[in-house]
């Protein structure tokens, strides 16, 4: 594994599992912003384009135990992305400063190996030709582009929103470097009805995401593996804490 | 001259002493290769024209069939680039006798795969950013580089045999080429013998970094994690029977004896000596696999395998009944010489080594890593089994032409006096 950069600004996550109740407005928003092309038949999911996908968990009790949680899973924007280092082109990379992986969709061949590597299944290919229903196309976001077939993507923080708030900053002769909390947010953070999802700079002090991701129910996804994810989930229920990661029976879960 | 109006119209073409069956005949055979290729082209301009979709691959499964193709075709292949290194660089003279046929099966397996990967690519058109726009790091751009490389030796390797057909060896100019090839050929051995490891072991190491997906992730030695070693030990000790079973297939539709008892004992010795090499670290790397990185992960052996589809029962046939069982039979004389074993063990090998490669390509997609993900399952199509079904055919067209018009086999005039 080759080894990563450092930054300064660490753009990150922390969606509370305990307020998200499965309403899929992130994904929605999600999918809206990204100019996710509509699918004539969505039927497979296997084969669906989602950069934001609600996994419904259940502690598998039968009633009147049973408890559900949603988790959203967009890109982790790994720290230690497996998918970076195996990509032949350069096609994806984590070399901006804010962390966010980037996809760059002109020069991915679609070989498909970024997508075996990440083991959360935040990669997408485009199996068929994107296609705009009649006046659809004019609801696209002019600042995302547009996938052909046959390559990769997937969530890239709405980086799009990045440039913009750092634009905003330049022209009000602040430090685009220096963003305030809340200049800079994704689309699913922006739709989510209950806040469960907070955005920032995870090593911001005066970012509110910097103290969430150290509370003691913060949790990563498949932290054991070495990712080093930049989205944290929080929920007090240890079940859910439990299925973030891969436990042998006599494990503790963390937090 | 009197000429001999009882022979195939062609055969003046056919190599010196040798005879063959009628045209008529034989384009009756290719006709049948023929219509295989035509479904396989279909497929793949169906793959062509509205992309991957009409595959049975999906977001799960990038990999599927035509990579576990891939990767089983160019371990098969490695036959070439290991007599190759026996015989022009260890010396080991006897192999002349098999070496062209060896050249190429290794021809035919790497274009085959690179023809499937025109088809597995999403964007076919920009194959050229592996050398453009290379990133150091990937295991796959060692596989771009070596690969293209060493189709580059095989062709150079398959020239000289085709400037050797009797009518075009007449010309001066295409023999003093041709022999010197052949001079020449040592050099491209060995540079064969280089590329040839190292993409058999990049195409092992593509997997074993994969460090997030604990069902083939591996520690290693430096850079490169042990599937890398076990990439290229399961390639030579399996690649040369396939030749050997290429040649008898040859064999059994030619009614001909090509190649000596001999010479195919000595292939399957030297295969069955590198798999039991392979077998020794192969039970290794999956005891320490079990009990290092899979407990490691969070999960247990039991977590990684599902139903009968990705069963352990494909564990224990890769590595005893098409790993250990063959390794012995091929390894022992008296077993080795009794031709229904060795033709057995043959087989299982070629088997063990394509079940490997099944696995860690599909079952590793296929073994959740998420705790609350699912096990999928994968099914290729008809596009799929189309495409790979056109390269056989591509092999079948080209063996049967070299067969017919090239001197492949420098013992059939002798054995079949």
């Amino acid at each position: 594994m080759s080894s990563f950069k450092e930054f300064k600004i660490k753009w990150g996550m922390a969606i509370d599992l305990d307020k998200c109740t499965g309403c899929g407005a992130c994904m929605v928003a999600c999918q809206a912003e990204n100019n996710i092309a509509p699918q004539p038949d969505a039927s497979n999911k296997l084969k669906s384009l989602n950069w934001l996908v609600v996994y419904e968990l259940t502690n598998g009790k039968p009633f009147p135990e049973h408890e559900v949680a949603y988790l959203p899973r967009p890109c982790m924007q790994c720290g230690k992305p497996s998918c970076v280092s195996v990509c032949p082109v350069i096609a994806t990379d984590k070399n901006e400063e804010g962390g966010i992986v980037s996809q760059v969709y002109p020069r991915c061949i679609g070989c498909r190996y970024c997508m075996a590597s990440c083991p959360y299944h935040a990669r997408y290919f485009n199996w068929f030709d994107p296609t705009w229903p009649e006046g659809m196309d004019k609801t696209l976001t002019p600042d995302v582009s547009v996938r052909p077939r046959g390559v990769v993507e997937k969530c890239s923080f709405c980086h799009h929103r990045f440039m913009q708030a750092k634009d905003k900053a330049r022209v009000e002769g602040r430090d685009p470097n220096a963003l305030n909390d809340g200049d800079y947010i994704t689309s699913c953070t922006e739709a989510c009805p209950n806040g469960a999802i907070v955005f920032g700079d995870v090593n911001n002090p005066a970012h509110k995401v910097h103290d969430l991701v150290k509370g003691k129910y913060a949790f990563r996804l498949l932290e054991r593996l070495g990712t080093d994810p930049q989205v944290y989930y929080i929920s007090r229920r240890e079940w859910v804490r439990r299925l973030g990661d891969n436990y042998l029976e006599n494990e503790k879960v963390k937090g | 001259m009197d000429k001999n109006y009882d022979l195939p119209i062609d055969a003046a073409l056919f190599p010196e002493g040798c005879t063959r069956c009628s045209l008529s005949k034989f384009l009756v055979w290719i006709t049948i290769v023929m219509a295989v290729f035509g479904w396989g082209l279909y497929a793949a301009y169906r793959v062509l024209a509205e992309g991957l979709g009409v595959t049975g691959l999906d977001d799960y499964f990038g990999f599927g069939l035509w990579i576990t193709f891939d990767l089983a075709v160019i371990a098969l292949g490695a036959g070439a680039f290991f007599t190759g290194l026996l015989r022009y660089i260890l010396n080991i003279d006897p192999l002349k006798n098999i070496i062209n046929l060896t050249v190429i099966v290794g021809f035919l397996c790497y274009s085959g795969a690179m023809l499937v990967l025109v088809l597995d690519v999403g964007q076919p058109l920009r194959a050229w950013f592996g050398y453009w726009h290379a990133n150091v790091h990937s295991m796959l751009t060692e596989v771009i580089f070596c690969i293209t490389c060493y189709l580059l030796v095989l062709i150079i390797e398959y020239v000289p045999l085709i400037l050797e057909q009797k009518q075009l060896n007449r010309n001066k100019l295409v023999h003093a080429i041709a022999h010197n090839f052949h001079l020449m050929m040592p050099l491209f051995a060995g540079i064969g013998a280089f590329l040839s490891t190292f993409h058999q072991g990049s195409l092992g190491g593509m997997y074993g970094v994969l460090f997030a997906r604990p069902y083939i992730a591996r520690d290693g030695f430096f850079i490169w994690p042990w599937t890398f070693f076990l990439y290229v030990l399961s390639a030579v000790g399996s690649g040369p029977v396939f030749t050997v079973l290429v040649c008898t297939i040859m064999e059994k539709m030619t009614g001909k004896q090509l190649v000596s008892w001999e010479i195919k004992s000595l292939m399957g010795k030297i295969a069955g000596t590198m798999l039991t090499v392979y077998m020794v670290f192969k039970l290794a790397d999956t005891w320490a696999w079990a009990n290092d990185i899979l407990p490691r992960s969070g999960l247990t052996f039991d977590q990684v395998f599902y139903g009968w589809i990705y069963g352990k029962w494909l564990l224990w046939a890769e590595l005893f009944a098409c790993g250990v069982l063959p390794a012995i039979i091929l390894i022992i004389p008296s077993t080795r010489n009794n031709r229904t074993l060795f033709y057995t063990a043959a087989i299982l090998d070629c088997i063990g080594v394509t079940i490997n490669r099944y696995v860690m390509t599909v079952q590793a997609l296929a073994a959740p890593v998420m705790p609350f993900d699912s096990w999928e399952t994968y099914a290729p199509n008809w596009a799929e089994w189309g495409a790979s079904a056109m390269i056989m055919a591509y092999a079948a067209l080209v063996l049967s032409l070299s067969y017919r018009y090239l001197p492949v086999f420098p013992q059939e005039v002798k054995l079949n006096k």
